[in-house]
């Protein structure tokens, strides 16, 4: 039970990865997912909550997409949308087009065609994904025999055998008898993951897949996903709340808050680079296992707005060390700010000033108190950080082209 | 930092089983769950210990067991010179002034049915500090200020105050008896991050304004090494390693310490990308049946791929107190303790 090393599954998913290639139609570089102006509202007796407010985002193939935000922020409710997995009440609109079909308004018969095949999703918590009554390995046959009706029931057994393999579990062809309570919840989470890669999906949704595990846990499932993707070529949308996961794996980021992207970007841009004062804020609250020094940290005040009724303007000023009477009146587009970089904010080449130090942006403000008078920030010193290069576009050049959907692969 | 000085509190062995009864008719005694099986740490005034562990690893239960809220089954616990363990519900009273404890679950941990004002006014009167009505409500107004509130909000419910407010208002009732030692546990990881940061700062203020000794358990080691002062890190019921801050992350020396330190994803994608994972196999074994010899053992990496069979013997064998082998403040509970860098 306590021996699974990742890495003696190489060899169990390369027989996957040519079925994953051969597919009809297969375009290494036409977008895999295109998701546009998507809204998701909610009918509550406290009025419309909005979760979703307008998510564009673009995945293309082999290309990990890391999704942050804080709870409430709308980053599952975008992935469930995506997956036709809302609730009935849910009002959706907007496009969601995988490889150029529509999926928003199917119905639920062809998007069981598309689901586990085409995209694939792991959930939070392997302890209620998984259902208790069936046997693990049935739970996996179920899902390759529901995308292919004229696999035996013996082909369907061995190719179960060999994803557990993959996924690491010891004695994998005996595992497969067991029943979901027999597993501990990193080896739930490996059959998760299993189940979601047996039919070799284009694309791959987790939704927070490590955060109900613990740390020594968590690192050996990343390596199991990631050596899933490697092995299947499948792309990823990854959310999650841990900056730290995103940083390790994420090819491009998108930071939600309130229902809306505000800001999309190379993972290295939005880490060492970002322009959107939340995003600043959200890195510079985080306690460094890295660093000795004994810096306060700077909190961003108050707590996120309620997404019911909300009013107009930026959601985030409330709680912006840079905000202006402007930002009360519409709530600002994603602008360009960089080589395939946007980011919502009318004062992002202020932002850009602090190169990631959120304490030259978001000093002292912090606190739980009713909002103070504007502080002025000072931002003026230009202290001797080396320009490193916020990528290609200087401040003054920002075109108010409300998010466009970014061209060119970065990989 | 204040080895010389006094310990304020001192575990020595505390024990905590839980019985697992058989499922018969008759509920015979068939074993137990040893949460916390031996531990040892001593918290100095004005110190802030840190305690780790991965979940099922016995940290809460160490806080509660200290606390005598789930009642130690063996050890001793001394508070200022005074044994708590096997003292009743009673003789605890007069001792709770000076020990408090704030819990993880902000939305668990305040009645829904009281108001503010009622929730940080209740240990004033049943500790019966003030009969008085308006030294009370000035020294409700007091604490709720204190901990960065609006004093004019105690007469709301706690539903109407986000995560964060609500772990300052259990941080605030917490403090209404001018405690000397608090026991914080996992105070801030119900919050979200930028939530976060403002009550560990607002935790760090009080310490340096009041005096207070923390004996802070968490799970997330960035957010320990932000604010401890020394840091204990736990496994399987027991202390593996414990250490002051910097030594204990710069140079680990237990290799699950090691492992937990390297499995921490760091939000630099540079840093991240190129470090050297030590990835250790398996999961924690049930506390109900821990591995002879070291605990560690069956998951350990240094066993596994660096030891002759003869050093495992050792392993297999023999319990590998908690003493000091690289340097006299450095403890760790290895055989083969060796200081390496992981971060």
């Amino acid at each position: 039970m306590s021996t699974a090393v990742s890495s003696q599954s190489s060899g169990a998913l390369t027989q996957g990865g040519t079925r994953a290639t051969s597919l009809p139609g297969f375009d290494a570089a036409a977008p895999l997912l295109t998701v546009e102006d998507l809204n998701v509202r909610f009918p509550t007796e406290d009025g419309l909550v909005h979760a979703v407010r307008g998510v564009d985002y673009t995945l293309r193939s082999g290309e990990v997409l890391g999704i942050v935000g804080e709870s409430g922020s709308g980053k599952s409710v975008t992935s469930l949308a995506v997956m036709g997995l809302l609730p009935g009440s849910a009002r959706v609109s907007g496009s969601i087009r995988y490889r150029g079909q529509e999926l928003l308004g199917q119905s639920d018969r062809a998007m069981s065609r598309v689901r586990g095949k085409g995209v694939s999703m792991i959930f939070q918590d392997p302890m209620t994904s998984l259902d208790p009554v069936y046997r693990v390995g049935f739970q996996i046959e179920e899902t390759l025999r529901s995308h292919d009706r004229s696999l035996s029931s013996k082909a369907a057994q061995g190719r179960a055998g060999e994803l557990l393999e993959m996924v690491g579990i010891p004695n994998a062809r005996e595992r497969v008898r067991s029943y979901p309570h027999e597993f501990s919840g990193g080896m739930r989470q490996r059959v998760v993951i299993a189940i979601a890669m047996a039919n070799q999906p284009d694309v791959n949704i987790a939704d927070e897949p490590t955060t109900a595990l613990d740390v020594t846990v968590q690192a050996q499932i990343l390596e199991v996903l990631q050596t899933a993707l490697t092995e299947t070529g499948a792309a990823m949308v990854l959310i999650t709340h841990d900056l730290g996961v995103v940083a390790g794996i994420a090819d491009r980021v998108l930071v939600m808050y309130a229902g809306r992207p505000v800001e999309i970007g190379g993972v290295e841009d939005i880490y060492y680079e970002p322009r959107m004062p939340y995003t600043l804020g959200l890195l510079g609250s985080l306690p460094r296992l890295d660093s000795s020094t004994k810096q306060r940290l700077t909190p961003i005040k108050g707590s996120p707005p309620s997404v019911v009724n909300m009013p107009p303007g930026c959601p985030f000023a409330p709680r912006c060390p840079l905000h202006q009477p402007e930002c009360d009146v519409t709530e600002p587009d994603r602008v360009v700010v960089g080589h395939e970089h946007t980011a919502a904010c009318i004062r992002t080449d202020e932002v850009a000033r602090a190169h990631g130090e959120a304490a030259r942006v978001f000093d002292e403000t912090a606190t739980d108190d009713v909002l103070g008078s504007e502080a002025p920030v000072d931002l003026a010193e230009e202290t001797g950080v080396p320009d490193s290069g916020a990528p290609g576009v200087p401040p003054g050049d920002q075109t108010h082209t409300p998010a466009v959907p970014q061209d060119g692969d970065r990989r | 930092m204040t080895a010389t000085r006094e310990p304020i509190l001192s575990v020595r062995g505390l024990e905590k089983h839980f019985p697992i009864k058989g499922g018969g008719l008759i509920k015979r005694t068939v074993g137990a769950v040893r949460a916390v099986d031996g531990l040892d740490l001593d918290l100095y005034p004005g110190e802030v210990l840190g305690l780790v562990g991965e979940s099922g690893c016995g940290k809460s239960t160490t806080g509660r067991a200290i606390l005598n809220l789930q009642p130690a089954t063996g050890g001793s616990v001394v508070f200022q010179g005074r044994e708590i363990v096997g003292l009743g519900r009673k003789e605890m009273r007069p001792l709770r002034r000076d020990i408090q404890i704030v819990f993880q679950d902000p939305y668990a941990s305040l009645n829904p049915r009281l108001p503010v004002f009622d929730i940080v006014a209740e240990p004033l009167i049943i500790h019966g500090l003030t009969t008085d009505e308006a030294e009370l409500r000035e020294r409700v107004r007091g604490l709720v200020e204190t901990v960065g509130l609006n004093p004019e909000h105690t007469n709301r419910y706690p539903a109407e105050f986000s995560g964060g407010q609500r772990q300052r208002i259990g941080i605030a009732r917490a403090l209404a008896l001018e405690p000397k030692v608090l026991v914080l546990d996992e105070p801030v990881s119900a919050l979200d991050v930028s939530i976060q940061a403002g009550v560990i700062n607002l935790l760090e203020d009080l310490k340096n304004r009041l005096g207070l000794s923390y004996l802070f358990i968490a799970h997330d080691l960035s957010v320990v090494r932000h604010i401890s002062d020394r840091v204990a890190v736990m496994y399987l019921g027991k202390i593996i390693e414990v250490a002051d801050r910097d030594d204990l992350f710069e140079r680990p020396t237990h290799p699950y310490t090691q492992a937990l330190l390297s499995a921490i994803p760091l939000p630099d994608p540079r840093l991240e990308r190129s470090r050297k994972r030590i990835i250790i196999t398996g999961d924690v074994p049930s506390p109900a049946n821990p591995p002879s010899g070291c605990r560690f053992r069956t998951r350990c990496q240094k066993f596994a791929r660096e030891l002759s069979e003869g050093q495992r013997e050792k392993c297999m064998t023999l319990e590998p107190p908690l003493e000091s082998r690289t340097t006299p403040s450095h403890l760790s509970a290895c055989h083969y303790a060796e200081a390496t860098r992981v971060l």
